[in-house]
């Protein structure tokens, strides 16, 4: 860094003194004074666009007043954010984007998570001076993952910006103009009729309820109510790490014994962990790479956890899919042992049990409907929700969720591993898979089993892990489609010659899914993140060839990894989803 | 919707988008051009210009939606420009657009004909306030009219 003096400049925020780097805006350097200018288009982490016009300040001897969020500091500089005429004219603004906004806050999905809603009610805004046309579109909720809601749309653009900057996507575009105008796809199509992956970052950055989760509650309660099911129900790596923030948690508190105690009090009759599963994928993935690397399998191998990144590949890339790992995904490996393995051990007629999963994911609600995923003879998982949607299920059963007891998932698809834990974070499988792929291997154990040089936010990571008798496995992980985009291109150039990259379609992995809690920043995908390692230290188990129940699984019923059984029930094929406008 | 364009249309389109579709900043006059080529903007020369220029398709639908000068359905070979201004208003606008739209057999938001003849577009003002209420017809201009002159005037053009 240069001197201090070419990089910062001194101004004045309501009177305070403020020494803040040139690159800053006002709405950025009136949070170092403690001041929260409300905004509803910017996002710290997407380009900044300005369109809202909520966070408007008063700049001395500018001619109007200027939308903090994009107005540039400089030296000198005299800002006023709480004036009569900015408290004024920020409630019109908002009075004027409610005049066109149904009101139906009491029944709206967002209700007390609504980023509209809470501006409202800190600007004051008693009434709604202006009655405006409300807009007349349709729905979309003809996929099973994203329900899109044009009525709640405020034009803020940040779903067009998150898709586009987080995962290249580009779906959704400002169509049209004036009072017309609306975010929709290309043609007004449905997200099933384009390239969506249905990862779901769009509905993490949206503020109001115009892209929202597919809310499948009622259908687990139905399951639940009907005495003739046997429900059981997984719950992913991040699902337990994200949970408590919607209960007041500071992001990175870990919730697994509260979690695992709100579901049974639910009436699950068996409350299990993907994570079990997650060790069963790292066990057909680890030894589907080894069986690659010695027989001249296509290369370099890539995961198949993530169906965002399923998704993807088979609407843009299909020409990938050989490099698809076959394993299942943990949940769809989960669905089928609960309806055969689990059935059979414990007499349960597979027909009555209800598999529900708990996902930090969106895509995953797609993943489950794959025709793929019923290997059990059955449909393998029948419901899937997101961790927002068990937040709301323990809301209204008025369970006092900080103040339940911990207790333990049940047995045997409840015992797991730390590799298994570690799915969660981007680099996870890949570590997982290199802890059991390196053992297996050499036959030697692992002196550390920390990959550091997998962990972490980076984009791209790359690694290489020395096998022993000449080779050296070279690894590479990425997260969002926009970074596996960039490693697809280099694959085909022939720029890369690695043997396994790890890709998660969103940011930070599961753990930042479009599934988790309000709101999620780069600071609280850290704080996710270092949980899910501390919970990985922490474990008995931390390799998924060591968990028990897993050796038990394998020696008393399925055989081999990469076995008949195993590829019957564990494997799965992908296949090119064309159709789709990209 | 493929076969309402010719091999030797899609050909100029791939000329002009190997000319242009590789240069930043083009994709108005791309589209413009495309339009010249095939009278409106069909989904399938959406989806070829957003291919060969990178931009995103939905960013192109975009751009297509926001001027009233692109059009993503066909249109007829006489365009018939309604007058909408205060004075074709108060000398009885709606009157001569209704039996536009009667004489031309259009229904609610439809506004061209079948076969191709008619586009009924309105306008918010033609500026010869002198001739209200007032129509074009593609470049010719009908004023003081009232709603019997309509038919006559739309069986002069073929």
């Amino acid at each position: 860094m240069s001197s201090v003096k070419e990089t910062t400049v001194t101004m004045t925020i309501d009177g305070q003194d403020v020494t803040v780097p040139k690159s800053y805006t006002v709405l950025q350097a009136a949070r170092l004074v403690g001041i929260n200018i409300p905004h509803l288009c910017y996002h710290p982490e997407l380009a900044r666009e300005g369109s809202c016009r909520v966070c408007l300040v008063e700049v001395e001897g500018a001619r109007s007043l200027a939308a903090s969020c994009v107005y540039p500091v400089s030296e000198g500089m005299k800002v006023r954010t709480n004036t009569p005429a900015v408290r004024e004219t920020r409630r019109t603004v908002v009075e004027l984007m409610l005049a066109n906004h149904p009101e139906d806050c009491l029944f709206c999905v967002k209700n007390q998570h609504c980023e509209l809603q809470e501006i409202a009610a800190d600007l004051g805004v008693r009434k709604v001076r202006f009655r405006g046309d409300k807009r007349e579109a349709q729905k979309d909720e003809a996929n099973p993952s994203i329900v899109r809601d044009p009525q709640k749309c405020i034009l803020c653009t940040r779903c067009v910006r998150a898709c586009s900057e987080r995962q290249g996507l580009d779906i959704f575009s400002s169509v049209n103009r004036g009072f017309n105008s609306i975010v929709e796809p290309a043609f007004g199509l449905g997200l099933d009729e384009v390239a969506c992956s249905y990862c779901g970052q769009c509905t993490t950055v949206c503020p109001t309820a115009a892209l929202t989760e597919k809310d499948d509650t009622q259908l687990v309660w139905d399951a639940l109510a009907d005495p003739g099911k046997f429900v059981a129900v997984q719950t992913a790596p991040s699902v337990r790490i994200g949970l408590g923030e919607e209960f007041g948690l500071k992001s990175g508190g870990i919730v697994t014994g509260k979690m695992v105690a709100a579901l049974r009090r639910f009436g699950f009759d068996r409350v299990f962990d993907t994570d079990f599963a997650a060790d069963l994928t790292i066990m057909e993935e680890g030894h589907e790479l080894l069986h690659r690397v010695a027989n001249g399998g296509v290369m370099p191998m890539m995961t198949s956890c993530s169906p965002g990144w399923i998704n993807f590949v088979e609407t843009t890339h299909p020409e990938m899919i050989p490099h698809l790992s076959t394993a299942k995904s943990p949940q769809g490996m989960f669905g089928a042992a609960v309806k055969t393995y689990f059935a059979e051990r414990e007499n349960i007629d597979p027909s009555k049990i209800v598999s529900v999963s708990v996902m930090p994911c969106t895509a995953k609600k797609w993943e489950a409907k794959r025709p793929q995923l019923c290997d059990s003879g059955y449909r393998d998982v029948d419901i899937v929700i997101t961790t927002r949607e068990l937040a709301r299920m323990i809301k209204q059963t008025g369970i006092d969720f900080m103040n339940l007891p911990e207790e333990e998932f049940d047995n045997p698809m409840g015992i797991s591993s730390g590799a298994g834990q570690i799915f969660g974070a981007t680099g996870g499988v890949m570590e997982a898979a290199l802890r059991t792929a390196y053992e297996v291997y050499t036959g030697r154990t692992l002196d550390n089993l920390d990959f550091l040089d997998v962990r972490g936010l980076a984009g791209i990571k790359e690694a290489s892990v020395d096998m022993g008798d000449g080779l050296v496995l070279k690894v590479a992980v990425a997260h969002t489609l926009r970074n596996a985009e960039k490693l697809i291109g280099k694959i085909k150039s022939g720029e890369a010659d690695y043997h396994f990259i790890e890709i998660m379609a969103c940011p930070g992995g599961c753990l930042g899914g479009g599934g988790q809690p309000y709101p999620t920043d780069a600071e609280i995908r850290q704080s996710r993140i270092d949980a899910i390692y501390r919970a990985d230290a922490s474990m008995k188990y931390r390799k998924s060839h060591e968990n028990p129940a897993i050796i038990e699984l394998y020696d008393t019923w399925m055989g081999k990894p990469l076995g008949e059984r195993a590829h019957h029930l564990l494997h799965t094929h992908f296949t090119p989803w064309g159709g789709r406008l990209k | 919707m493929g076969e309402k364009f010719t091999e030797s249309e899609m050909a100029r389109l791939d000329e002009l988008l190997a000319d242009l579709g590789s240069q930043k900043g083009t994709l108005i006059p791309i589209l413009q051009k495309a339009q010249d080529i095939f009278g409106y903007l069909p989904r399938e020369v959406l989806i070829r210009i957003s291919e060969k220029t990178g931009t995103p398709l939905s960013r192109v639908y975009g751009v297509v939606t926001f001027y009233a000068q692109f059009h993503l359905n066909p249109r007829g070979r006489n365009i018939v420009r309604s007058c909408q201004g205060t004075a074709c208003h108060v000398r009885g606008a709606k009157a001569i657009l209704s039996e536009l739209k009667k004489q031309l057999g259009l229904e609610g938001d439809e506004t061209t004909t079948k076969d191709l003849r008619f586009t009924l577009e309105t306008v918010a003002c033609i500026g010869c306030c002198g001739l209200a209420p007032v129509i074009m017809v593609n470049d010719e201009t009908h004023g003081r009219l009232v709603p019997d002159s309509v038919k006559g005037i739309l069986e002069q053009y073929s």
